[in-house]
């Protein structure tokens, strides 16, 4: 009878079952994610003057910058491709990757309010945040084949090559590797805000890890291996040498990097599920 | 029989209080290296053998609930602030999660702690019903189904497609409050939602809530420090006290009572002193004192044709801007007479820093020969209660033994008796 755990709908307990994704419950609130990216998107340009145009300009402009300060001034190699399609290629990747990262890792804190006052899965939050940044990708995305376009218009020849099918799945991995990352940043933060200061400084140390402003192939033999660690680093090289026909595609290094993403995803997961449940009474 | 919906078996939740620091992460380690070896975390005062220190940081907000709710009926929670009840609506609606214990439900649970959670203020009021639609867990058909009648309960009809930033408070909360009661639960779980908004509101939402339960067959639990509401809507009650269950019973008449009169005999006479325990930046009571006109000590009893001093000294510590501060005068079974505030006389008043004394004239010919309570409320507008008057946190009790005009009022025991100017021609 009501002694049957079947019985009933919801069992609150001190704990459950840690890794437990809970796709169930994301999925009967698929419609609270819908609604997250339409509030992000529609309040992203409200009082401003230049709108979704924000999203065009910020990567022309570092872009730009990048081509002047490391391209020009300090003259970092660029496998031989022009600057600004090297740089952009690097900046757009980076971007989405960043964005996924410093939003994941505010969750908790970040969303304090409405989760002290309304259960719903919690990861439905960096969920949304990871779809609301590809709607920005993809814009950014079309800047770059329009100017890849400008360029081969202009005499590049194109270089391009079937890899570039691999392009939404480059994009989801990034969404799985920030989103493990962040996830594990956004839980240790509740108790330790110590974590606040250091996101925004290992998101900026992390670009200069990661092969956005130098190709891969600069780097020196014996300081590779550190570059294997950093899972975003072949994204990038992929994405490069799908498009631009430079940068490294080695399945060790694939491989490395799944193995560093999953673990990191599982196991962040595992701490989520952890703070999920008590985080309301130390944040 | 009605089915059981919700069933709570031993049900304990411990908060840590104190600073995290470099010490927190130092006993959180220890005490994760404690379950490791499947020992009993020292730093938990729910294991037999925790340190003395567990003792000192952490506090047991809930010990020992059981209990068990049937369908179709609506449960008044009530106690002071800090008994537990907040946080057993919290784990009820899993915002937190016990730490010990389980509670089983069955059915869907919509929870109300707040109205119009995650409302975005430059959506418009159409976009927030399906925000905060989604969040509270209904699917946008289901939103759909219902917006004309939210939109009808709210008002709102001709503001629907403006940003809510427009809106008044009152329409946010009607719009709020609006959205929750129609979403389509077995349970519904409500902290004192009513507190906002006017009256007319609290009496619709407070009417919604009881068709629901019974037009509906839905369980309710209430959380409310008004007593009338939880008089008008309840047909069981529970009394928190420290986290512990007191009372539990379906007479919610005697309940409330008991309850008041619980309060009522704490209540001081003539001079209510502060010992330390009140100490709020904002406000920190000194003393409140009954004295006669002139200042002097109180030594003959209480007659209700001389006029009498309250005396309130307290301390500013910091200047908030919307500082409030009245007294409730009541009649000993909770019932509201009349309420006063130093902004009936000067509309301006605001307390200044340091020490300050305010003095109210009780006048005379106005009571009755019977007992009152004059309890103190301070608080900063929409944002916090400081000193709550409904739990007699400051509060006289005043007696009225001798009323030497001879009149109606005093012999049908009306709760007042002013004494009014008659002419004749």
């Amino acid at each position: 009878m009501d002694n049957n755990d079947k019985d009933w709908t919801l069992i609150i307990k001190p704990r459950n079952n840690l890794l437990s994704l809970n796709l169930g419950d994301i999925w009967k609130y698929r419609d609270l994610i819908r609604m997250f990216i339409k509030r992000d998107f529609v309040t992203f340009y409200k009082q401003t003057i230049l709108g979704p145009l924000w999203f065009i300009i910020q990567p022309l402009f570092t872009g730009g910058m990048f081509a002047l300060i490391f391209g020009t001034i300090a003259q970092i190699p660029t496998d031989g491709i022009p600057m600004l399609l090297f740089y952009t290629a690097g900046i757009i990747n980076w971007t989405y990757f960043a964005d996924c990262l410093s939003k994941t890792g505010g969750t908790f804190t970040g969303n304090a309010g409405i989760f002290g006052k309304v259960y719903f899965p919690r990861l439905a939050v960096p969920i949304s945040n990871i779809i609301s940044s590809m709607i920005r990708y993809a814009i950014q995305y079309m800047v770059f084949i329009v100017m890849y376009c400008i360029f081969v218009f202009k005499g590049y020849t194109p270089t391009f090559n079937w890899l570039v099918v691999f392009t939404p799945l480059l994009l989801i991995y990034m969404a799985l590797i920030s989103l493990g990352f962040g996830v594990w940043i956004s839980s240790v933060t509740t108790k330790y805000r110590d974590f606040n200061f250091v996101l925004p400084f290992f998101v900026q140390l992390w670009m200069y890890a990661t092969p956005v402003i130098f190709p891969l192939s600069l780097i020196p033999e014996q300081y590779r291996i550190f570059m294997l660690l950093n899972p975003v680093a072949p994204v990038i090289e992929i994405f490069r040498y799908a498009y631009l026909g430079a940068g490294e595609v080695n399945l060790n290094h694939i491989l490395i990097s799944v193995g560093i993403t999953f673990t990191v995803l599982f196991s962040g997961i595992i701490m989520f599920n952890k703070t999920e449940k008590t985080f309301m009474d130390t944040v | 029989m009605s089915q059981t919906v919700i069933k709570i078996e031993n049900l304990y939740k411990e908060y840590k209080l104190g600073v995290i620091s470099h010490g927190t992460l130092y006993r959180d380690l220890q005490s994760w290296w404690a379950r490791i070896r499947g020992k009993e975390d020292p730093n938990s005062l729910i294991s037999a053998q925790h340190t003395e220190k567990a003792e000192k940081e952490s506090f047991l907000a809930l010990i020992d609930i059981s209990m068990e709710i049937k369908a179709g009926e609506r449960v008044g929670i009530i106690g002071k602030n800090g008994a537990g009840k907040s946080t057993l609506l919290k784990i009820l609606s899993r915002i937190t999660s016990p730490t010990k214990g389980i509670a089983k439900i069955k059915g869907r649970v919509g929870s109300l702690l707040e109205v119009g959670t995650g409302f975005h203020p430059e959506l418009t009021g159409r976009e927030n019903i399906y925000l905060n639609g989604a969040i509270l867990g209904m699917n946008r058909h289901e939103v759909s189904r219902k917006l004309d009648e939210i939109v009808d309960f709210a008002g709102i009809e001709k503001h629907l497609d403006t940003p809510v930033k427009r809106y008044s408070s009152g329409m946010t909360v009607r719009l709020g409050f609006a959205v929750a009661a129609h979403l389509e639960t077995d349970i519904l779980i409500a902290d004192e939602v009513l507190a906002v908004g006017d009256a007319e509101f609290q009496n619709k939402a407070l009417g919604k809530m009881k068709g629901l339960s019974t037009g509906e067959g839905r369980t309710i639990i209430f959380v409310s420090h008004n007593m009338v509401s939880v008089k008008s809507l309840c047909n069981c009650g529970i009394v928190l006290e420290r986290g512990k269950i007191k009372e539990m019973s379906n007479n919610v008449d005697k309940l409330v009572t008991d309850y008041l009169v619980d309060f009522s005999a704490k209540i001081k006479t003539l001079r209510w002193v502060n010992t330390g325990e009140y100490n709020d930046p904002s406000f920190t009571p000194i003393s409140l004192e009954l004295q006669e006109e002139d200042g002097a000590e109180i030594t003959t009893p209480i007659c209700a044709d001389k006029n009498y001093k309250l005396k309130l000294a307290f301390e500013i510590k910091e200047k908030s801007p919307n500082f409030e501060l009245y007294y409730v005068f009541s009649t000993i079974d909770g019932a509201y007479l009349f309420i006063s505030s130093p902004r009936e006389y000067n509309n301006n008043y605001r307390p200044a820093i340091g020490l300050n004394t305010l003095y109210c004239i009780i006048p005379k010919n106005l009571l009755n020969k019977q007992e009152y309570n004059i309890s103190l409320a301070v608080g900063i507008n929409n944002e916090r209660n400081i000193i709550d008057s409904t739990t007699y946190t400051i509060a006289l009790r005043v007696s009225v033994v001798s009323n030497t005009t001879m009149n109606l009022s005093a012999h049908y025991k009306t709760p007042i008796a002013p004494k009014l100017d008659w002419y004749t021609n």
